[in-house]
């Protein structure tokens, strides 16, 4: 049972990432999606100290808007004239920091360890449910990420082709009259709101795993969005999966190992992918040579 | 005033660690103003999460604590990680961006994963890996100061000796290899030795931090001036100033790590700087326009006044 558990939060983890993934890379903003998940750090060391406990809505929202606010800044810093690799480097450090302090000042009232912040423990989700009307109806953390990913398929099922346009042509996007930065703050917003629902079970860091590696596989083994998107979920649950079975077998980090797979799977898909893979564009070649 | 600083001065370790933050300060201020340069500020990021798995194999071989050791094994994954992105970007329709972020996850998920197995092993407890995470300034000795020392020479001279190389493959590069330079080289040099500078500074400010070591005591300078020699050496010097104030104030809070303090440091000094720099700063900007609206609008008020005068005189020559 607790296998499923984990295993469960697992997946709803890396679909919610393999989702706003693919958005994510094709707009570039890989490492826009890094910044947020570690500058969350102080917004949910707030949300904390306010509500004394995890209560997950408030520490969710209130998260969030840090992630909201780290895309402001970045932005701010990158129309003041600096340019946008040094803007997110300096923001999502120096909140980072705050967090780190937040959090190192008020041990006692916050019940968050630094580590279990980075990697998470997915191995404990389980015990920790969520009693609803006097009925324990499962661990928190499904709850948490299953409502995120609902989030997720709502906003950008509802909002599809608007995404889409977004990501390949911003220009075109704001020429049809598409109000391209909202869209851009609520892609942030909700990759926001996923690493905070992830972060008790595969930390922060490894959240921009999920986020990037999944969706640059499927990147190389299609070029159509909404195959793609399928693909990074398929694989991110993959990596889930296998990720499991490789942290039993070498009692090792559970989110590190998910991670681990994930690069696997990308390396296979860099080298083996029928339209891009190294190895059959190579084939192809000297086939073609002759 | 003086007294506290002297209580500061007079304890040897402190003295010690101090020491140490100034010149990896200052050292990563330095070679982080030729990444700031060349848009290559995030590699810092991802060359110091994929350091990780290099310390722990570091580890992992040869059974002990040695800080030297774990710099050359996260030289080795360093490089690795560099050649890595390059391969990516080279061979596939992955951007620059998305494999950076791909080598910097997945070398760090093995990192973990490395640790996890060497915290579980027999020897796990004593290997103090996990400092690396957040860095751990305080639990600096002499011989981590050295190597310091060694780090930051090497960096300057380094600096020093092809400060104009350096200088001409970061604003123009096409115009250095028509030159002749081999500019493959040099920009290798460069990573490498920024390569060096993140592997020193995860030991003070741990991974996640060390980036902004490079990245923000150079956009700081950057407000200041628009020479590279005066912007490197003020990068340098904010670095400095940065640990130095990191190392201070994490000894006498307690359950203060120095690296969030250090990083902090060099925050309020890239406000400060952006806001209050002569010519690029906020502030100067901002009265520079109000004063070009000023003198706009009193030239305008001018010239109505004289066109006011001028069609009366205007109908009366018609008539």
């Amino acid at each position: 049972m607790a296998t499923f558990w984990i295993i469960l939060t697992a997946i709803l983890v890396s679909s919610a990432c393999a989702i706003l993934g693919c958005f994510l890379i094709l707009r570039r903003m890989a490492l826009v999606g890094d910044a947020i998940s570690h500058a969350v750090l102080p917004g949910i060391a707030i949300a904390f100290l306010w509500s004394g406990s995890r209560d997950s809505l408030w520490m969710l929202l209130g998260a969030t808007v840090f992630g909201l606010l780290t895309v402001f800044f970045i932005q701010s810093l990158q129309a003041g004239g600096l340019s946008s690799d040094a803007s997110i480097g300096i923001v999502f450090t120096a909140l980072f920091a705050v967090g780190v302090i937040l959090i190192s000042l008020n041990a006692q009232h916050i019940d968050l360890d630094l580590d279990c912040v980075l990697f998470g423990e997915i191995a404990y989700v389980q015990w920790d449910t969520l009693t609803l009307w006097g009925a324990d109806v499962g661990p928190r953390a499904v709850w948490m990420l299953g409502i995120t990913l609902l989030v997720i398929l709502v906003v950008v099922g509802l909002f599809y082709k608007q995404f889409k346009l977004c990501a390949f042509d911003p220009a075109l996007a704001a020429a049809c009259g598409i109000p391209v930065v909202l869209f851009h703050y609520a892609l942030m917003g909700l990759v926001s709101m996923t690493s905070v629902a992830s972060f008790e079970s595969v930390g922060s860091i490894l959240v921009v795993g999920m986020l990037i590696v999944p969706a640059a596989a499927a990147y190389l083994l299609t070029d159509q969005l909404g195959k793609m998107i399928l693909y990074a979920v398929l694989i991110g649950a993959a990596s889930s999966v296998g990720g499991y079975l490789m942290a039993y077998a070498m009692d090792a980090s559970i989110a590190g190992c998910m991670v681990a797979v994930a690069g696997i799977l990308f390396v296979l898909a860099l080298l083996l992918s029928p339209k891009h893979g190294i190895v059959l564009r190579y084939v192809r070649r000297k086939y073609a040579a002759r | 005033m003086w007294n506290w600083v002297i209580s500061i001065l007079s304890d040897p370790n402190t003295r010690w660690i101090l020491l140490g933050c100034l010149l990896l300060g200052f050292s990563s201020g330095i070679i982080g103003s030729f990444t700031f340069l060349r848009r290559q500020s995030l590699m810092g990021d991802t060359l110091a999460h994929a350091a990780l798995p290099g310390i722990c194999i570091a580890f992992m071989l040869t059974e002990t604590k040695s800080i030297a050791l774990f710099l050359f094994g996260a030289l080795i994954a360093g490089i690795v990680a560099t050649f890595g992105i390059s391969w990516i970007t080279r061979f596939s329709r992955i951007k620059q961006d998305t494999a950076m972020g791909i080598v910097l996850t997945v070398f760090f998920g093995i990192g973990v994963v490395m640790l996890t197995r060497i915290q579980h092993s027999a020897s796990g407890s004593q290997s103090g890996l996990d400092k690396y995470l957040f860095g751990q300034a305080a639990s600096m000795v002499l011989t981590d100061v050295y190597v310091m020392g060694g780090v930051c020479l090497v960096l300057l001279v380094a600096c020093l000796i092809w400060f104009k190389e350096f200088k001409l493959v970061s604003f123009d590069p096409g115009f250095a290899r028509g030159m002749g330079l081999p500019v493959g080289v040099l920009e290798q040099l460069i990573l490498l030795l920024t390569v060096i500078a993140v592997v020193a500074g995860i030991q003070a400010v741990g991974v996640v931090l060390v980036a902004a070591l490079l990245v923000t005591p150079a956009a700081a300078a950057r407000c200041w001036t628009d020479s590279l020699a005066l912007m490197v050496l003020l990068a340098g010097l904010f670095g400095a100033l940065s640990g130095a104030a990191g190392t201070i104030f994490s000894t006498f809070v307690p359950n203060l790590p120095t690296g969030p303090v250090t990083v902090l440091a060099a925050t309020v000094l890239f406000a400060i700087s952006t806001l209050f720099a002569p010519r690029r700063g906020l502030l100067a900007r901002k009265l520079r326009s109000i004063q070009a609206k000023s003198t706009y609008m009193r030239e305008e008020q001018a010239t109505l006044q004289l066109s006011s005068t001028q069609p009366q005189t205007q109908k009366r020559g018609e008539m």
